[in-house]
């Protein structure tokens, strides 16, 4: 290599940063760089008005899993939290495999359609993916609520008396994620079925398979990247859900999302908050990896 | 094909759990709007058409200044996100693999991998403490924050934009003497141009959508048209909220459609 080619390369490395650079200074200010702020937070102590005092201990995350106990200053297993670490993990893996389970024959569907229709249908799921995820929230409460759709139906048609209690339960809440991720497993699912190719079928055909054999060991197995980009997809916000819990669940019914605030506003536990959001991103960047993982190996089918 | 006996692709109830599906996915949606026109105050009976749930919104001072607010908010946002989304795709496509690269676009992309609510928190805290520093309690830190979680949905189809393009008609430029600048502004600029508008619009829409991190980050009297319904939702609900669902979900629609029109890829 010439001395001007590697003066003309490195010019073009510097422009790469220096094109890059006002990207990567906003998100350092407004994005990345106050993640390690909560990081330090978790380790302060709460003050009594909310906010920290800086007096450096492990309380915050001793707190996620255990309760000092009021009468003799024991630690024990704060019921409370590990309850809502539960709902908030339960409803998550719920809601992923029933999106699944309705996901994939919609994806398969969609990518089955003749190619004019199929812009058609692709557009009809892309609506509610990009659409405010209040607003769905909103539109599936107006559905189940106590003088909603539902009830108001049940009650004309004479199956029930009086309305069925759904908001305000773990039910509500799986059916309102059920309802405003199903997109979030739709789209990546449909990507991996539009490149498979149907031949693999006929041949599988051609061998005696049956339907059910073709469905396990042909078609999983070789969408399986659109599978674990979808669960993934549906995983993650399930887990930090926000609005739907508190929209749907009321109060008591909280998730980790839910719980986290609550420690920054009546229950001003700061350090406990930051701690309770380093372990979410923690299992977040733990679930990423294994997609991560997933999705090269599913690049290259030898390895 | 079509008149094959045994269809390969078909599978038993898939078709049926699709439409259902569908029909799942819309109908909810569909009864938000139908309501949002009702005469009555109920958002499961139906007592003749109306416009005066529009009319009650428009009228009322919260709702106008949430508007305006979120507009300011998303506007300013999805402009700066474009201009250094672009940039940082300049610097990042059609050039010989850099060290950081990956880093780059990882920290570009790391809004996408991070909990709403994480971020919500982090800024939170973060810009409270700016706050007690500076005094200052504009609406900068709504704009910032928006602009930082825009930046990746800017980023990604000016990307893709830049990445099918042709290097040899900026080559062409080049022979003819045309400066970097005069190949950029003349050749490279408007044929990017339908990806800046892409990412610009899906950047919009993301900022205008935004609960969460709106909610943590603002200041007293900051709502934005999300968090005052949020707010909405805990008291009586009155087809009003339906009204102004309505009028967002119809900004997305046309957005939506814009976008894909200028993604479209020409068969």
């Amino acid at each position: 290599m010439s001395a001007a080619e590697d003066a003309l390369r490195k010019r073009s490395d510097r422009n790469g940063w220096l094109l890059s650079a006002p990207a990567l200074i906003l998100l350092l200010f407004a994005a990345s760089g106050p993640l390690l702020i909560v990081l330090v937070y978790s380790f302060l102590t709460p003050g009594q008005f909310g906010n920290v005092v800086w007096d450096f201990n492990l309380d915050g995350w001793r707190g996620i899993l255990f309760t000092r106990d009021i009468f003799e200053g024991t630690l024990v297993l704060a019921d409370a939290h590990l309850t809502i670490f539960w709902r908030s993990v339960w409803l998550s893996i719920l809601t992923t495999v029933i999106t699944f389970a309705v996901g994939f024959p919609t994806a398969w569907f969609i990518a089955t359609r003749p190619p004019k229709q199929r812009a058609m249908w692709l557009f009809l799921i892309t609506i509610p993916f990009w659409t405010n995820l209040l607003i769905r929230t909103f539109a599936i409460n107006e559905v189940i609520r106590n003088e909603g759709l539902l009830n108001t139906l049940l009650i004309w048609i004479g199956v029930i008396d009086t309305p069925i209690q759904i908001v305000y339960t773990d039910a509500a809440v799986l059916i309102g994620m059920t309802y405003v991720y199903l997109p979030l497993m739709v789209l990546p699912l449909f990507a991996a079925i539009d490149r498979f190719d149907m031949r693999l079928l006929e041949a599988g055909y051609d061998l005696y398979a049956s339907r059910l054999q073709v469905l396990r060991r042909i078609i999983l197995p070789i969408v399986k990247p659109g599978i674990v980009a979808g669960s993934i997809l549906v995983f993650v916000p399930s887990l930090g859900a926000y609005v739907t819990p508190r929209v749907l669940g009321g109060g008591k019914n909280m998730m980790i999302g839910n719980f986290i605030e609550l420690q920054f506003t009546q229950g001003r536990n700061w350090p406990l908050g930051a701690a309770l959001s380093m372990t979410l991103l923690v299992i977040v960047m733990i679930a990423l990896l294994i997609y991560v993982r997933a999705a090269n190996r599913g690049d290259n089918p030898h390895g | 094909m079509a008149d094959r006996s045994f269809e390969v692709a078909r599978l038993p109830g898939f078709a049926t759990i699709a439409i259902t599906a569908f029909v799942i996915l819309y109908l909810p949606i569909i009864t938000l709007v139908a309501f949002s026109f009702n005469a009555g105050k109920s958002v499961a009976v139906w007592e003749g058409f109306s416009l005066h749930w529009y009319a009650d919104a428009w009228a009322n001072d919260d709702v106008k200044s949430a508007t305006v607010r979120s507009l300011i908010i998303a506007v300013s946002a999805s402009a700066i996100a474009t201009t250094v989304a672009t940039m940082a795709a300049l610097g990042t496509t059609r050039r010989r693999q850099f060290k950081g690269q990956t880093f780059i676009y990882v920290a570009i992309n790391q809004p996408l991998m991070v909990p709403e609510i994480v971020t919500a928190v982090a800024l939170l805290i973060f810009f409270g403490i700016v706050k007690t520093w500076t005094g200052y309690q504009g609406l900068g830190y709504l704009i910032a924050a928006h602009a930082a979680f825009c930046t990746p949905f800017a980023y990604l189809p000016i990307r893709a934009r830049l990445e099918g393009m042709d290097l040899s008609l900026e080559t062409a430029a080049a022979d003819l003497y045309a400066t970097p600048w005069q190949a950029f502004r003349r050749v490279t600029l408007p044929l990017l141009a339908p990806g800046i508008m892409a990412g610009a619009m899906l950047a919009f829409v993301i900022s205008l959508d935004d609960v969460v991190i709106t909610e943590f980050v603002k200041s007293g009297g900051q709502d934005t048209l999300p968090t005052y319904m949020l707010g909405q939702m805990r008291r009586a609900i009155s087809p009003e909220v339906n009204a102004i669902s309505t009028g967002l979900l119809a900004l997305t629609v046309i957005l939506l459609t814009a976008f894909f029109l200028l993604t479209r890829k020409k068969d």
